[in-house]
């Protein structure tokens, strides 16, 4: 493929970059943009096509669990946290940058979330934490990165071992139960609206904002542009690293909301929470149809990435299929529908 | 109980685990036995003073901590006892070189819990040469030629007491069903928990083992799989999870399923899960000791090793070469016993 702009070949919902006059709709979907601008593309479709192959699999193998409210509730439940971190991450990707610290920095803001002290303070004082360590440590990336001129990578895997090391020196090893009635409620059936649990609402609150914010605001615009090309986009008059700056504290926040979603889960922090994140959330944009040099991505297609993850995760533990089995399939699916995706590409790059 | 705790955690410890055998090492004099119950840690007379050093996992998990807590406090405890402590690593080739600056610093005897046993047999092996008596603990050495002495607790004992436990309590029961919440699964101690749950379940015909489910120590894994099992079996009768600090997530797994027609087994003898049993307001009945109180023996048995003696009580000269410790089964008859060892 050649680039003659670096965001010619991107077609996702979030078009009309500024920095790059040169984008024109791709032939196929013409100037027919649907109102609300979620045009079903071919990627979102083929990703769509591979969840319903899974339900169908999960249907025919084990018709009774699989095909069941708590059971649906339990996959909506399990994709919330990681998520919310996804939709962080999404943002990062696109603008050519990458996040390794996401699963740290939900260890440390949970873990900080549950001391003893944080306790005291009920609910608030625990979502307030999360929240705001989330975007302390976002904070720390983004100045790392959009002013100490780092390479993302090298400054958030630093994040990522400081993080880390700090979650274990604040916990001692220990894992710190939450006692706060008001928390732990929010994860049990009586909280459920309508039968949604509460942080399946949250998450998907995230997800609308998130996709607000990208196809529909000047920031989401010039996210894209940034990842396309930094310099195009520095010349059209964006200040790229403001941009960034804003991109980690966006990703740090996500990880704060999803420190507290984990907390709510699973009733207390451990400084193991949040552990392989920055590979599930990597893995689920990227399965999404982000591109991991930037410049293109959808919050749709991120989200069905972790909904397909999930997805197999139950089929898996509904056969009693054992971890090493797992591995091996879910290592498989991750190929499979990666090749399916650059398939349907190139079919409609002609 | 003994009375005279200092701290509670360690003479509790020397009660529940291994009694007499890890109490004292002051000297091959028989006639210093005496009932495990009230036995004191070990001589506290002053001898030579021992410089021990201790290198062992990082302190990520509860029970992890805990052997670092129970080495510290239990070497305290002794006033000829100056220990060398490495910073923990699950990194084998940190650890090696934790091991190695220990041995050039030439400590008179080194206790080593590694993170990987096999691994780092070749250090232990190198310590051994230098002359330096190795105290193996709990991960084993590939060979006997690289410690002295080897203490450690039974995984499959633990599997098996924790199906004999449950055998017992469904005997009655036909066409039981039994589900198992394991650990790491590339561990080869949580394939020993299995093999020793597997072969207990063996004496019970009516007792089917229908799903097993491996997480990975944390709490987060533990709520996760969990609430996938509950969702996979709508009926069961018991559960046996490997391991208490996963326990703490799926007991929370549980309660938002709402489920509670099944009893459970946990794993190790956090002070979360005896707390829960003590208050027997939940599903989870006993777990299964894994004492991390073995770090205190451990400094026992280097400090005897540093000092050339054997163990009171015993009638040989010299201590033994492995010690495994006992995987006693905590219910709410005996719970207020071992309470005390219970770790965060």
């Amino acid at each position: 493929m050649t680039q003659p702009a670096p965001s010619a070949q991107h077609n996702g919902p979030d078009k009309g970059t500024i920095a790059a006059p040169s984008d024109t709709p791709p032939s196929k979907s013409g100037g027919g943009m649907p109102a609300l601008g979620l045009r079903l593309d071919v990627r979102i479709l083929s990703l769509l096509g591979v969840l319903a192959v899974l339900v169908l699999v999960g249907g025919i193998t084990e018709p009774d669990a699989f095909l069941d409210t708590g059971n649906l509730q339990l996959i909506l439940t399990q994709a919330s946290v990681i998520g919310v971190v996804t939709v962080g991450m999404t943002f990062v990707i696109i603008s050519g940058g990458i996040d390794l610290s996401v699963g740290a920095m939900v260890a440390l803001a949970s873990v900080w979330a549950t001391t003893l002290a944080t306790q005291e303070y009920g609910f608030a004082g625990i979502a307030f934490t999360a929240v705001l360590v989330g975007l302390v440590a976002g904070l720390v990336n983004g100045v790392l990165i959009a002013y100490g001129n780092m390479v993302p990578f090298i400054a958030t895997l630093a994040m990522l071992a400081s993080a880390r090391g700090l979650a274990l020196q604040i916990t001692d090893g220990k894992t710190q139960i939450v006692t706060v009635d008001s928390v732990l409620d929010l994860g049990l059936p009586d909280s459920y609206i309508l039968g949604i649990p509460p942080l399946v609402i949250m998450f998907a609150v995230v997800t609308i904002i998130g996709w607000l914010i990208l196809n529909r605001t000047t920031f989401g615009r010039r996210t894209v542009a940034v990842g396309g090309n930094a310099e195009a986009a520095r010349l059209a008059g964006i200040d790229v690293r403001r941009q960034r700056l804003y991109l980690y504290l966006l990703s740090g926040l996500c990880c704060g909301i999803a420190a507290f979603m984990l907390i709510v889960l699973a009733g207390s922090g451990q400084n193991t929470n949040g552990n392989l994140y920055e590979l599930d959330a990597i893995a689920a944009a990227i399965i999404g149809g982000t591109l991991l040099s930037g410049g293109r991505g959808t919050i749709v297609g991120s989200v069905l990435g972790v909904l397909i993850f999930t997805t197999i995760t139950n089929i898996f533990a509904l056969n009693n299929l054992q971890s090493d089995v797992q591995q091996i399939a879910k290592g498989a699916i991750i190929v499979a529908a990666v090749l399916v995706q650059g398939r349907t590409m190139r079919g409609r790059e002609t | 109980m003994p009375e005279t705790s200092r701290r509670g955690l360690l003479f509790g410890t020397a009660a529940v685990s291994a009694g007499a055998l890890l109490t004292a090492c002051t000297s091959n004099e028989p006639k210093k036995t005496e009932p495990a119950g009230n036995s004191a840690p070990a001589d506290d007379k002053p001898g030579k003073a021992v410089t021990i050093g201790f290198a062992g996992p990082q302190a990520d998990h509860g029970w992890l901590n805990a052997i670092n807590v129970n080495a510290k406090s239990r070497a305290e405890t002794y006033s000829d006892v100056t220990l060398e402590i490495t910073e923990g690593s699950n990194d084998t080739a940190a650890q090696i070189g934790q091991v190695k600056t220990l041995i050039n610093k030439k400590v008179d005897v080194l206790v080593i819990l590694p993170a990987d046993g096999k691994a780092l047999t070749q250090v232990g092996l190198e310590a051994m040469k230098a002359g330096i008596p190795v105290v193996n603990l709990d991960r084993i050495f590939a060979s006997p030629q690289a410690y002295r002495c080897w203490v450690g607790g039974d995984n499959y004992g633990m599997g098996l007491n924790a199906g004999h436990y449950i055998g017992e309590q469904l005997k009655d029961k036909p066409n039981a069903k039994v589900v198992e919440l394991a650990g790491i699964d590339n561990l080869e101690l949580t394939q020993q928990r299995s093999q020793g749950f597997a072969d207990a379940l063996k004496n019970y015909s009516n007792i089917k083992l229908v799903a097993r489910q491996a997480a990975d120590f944390t709490v987060e894994s533990g709520q996760a799989k969990m609430a996938q099992l509950l969702q996979a079996q709508k009926q069961f009768d018991a559960l046996w999870n490997h391991d208490d600090d996963q326990g703490v997530g799926a007991l929370r797994a549980i309660k938002q399923a709402g489920r509670d027609e099944f009893i459970m087994v946990g794993g190790a003898g956090a002070k979360s899960a005896m707390d829960a049993i003590k208050a027997d307001n939940s599903v989870i009945k006993a777990t299964v000791l894994y004492p991390p109180t073995m770090a205190a023996s451990a400094i026992d048995l280097a400090r005897a090793l540093g000092q050339s003696k054997g163990i009171s009580g015993l009638s040989e000269m010299e201590i033994p070469t492995s010690l495994t410790l006992y995987s006693a089964v905590v219910t709410k008859d005996n719970i207020d016993q071992y309470l005390p060892t219970g770790f965060n």
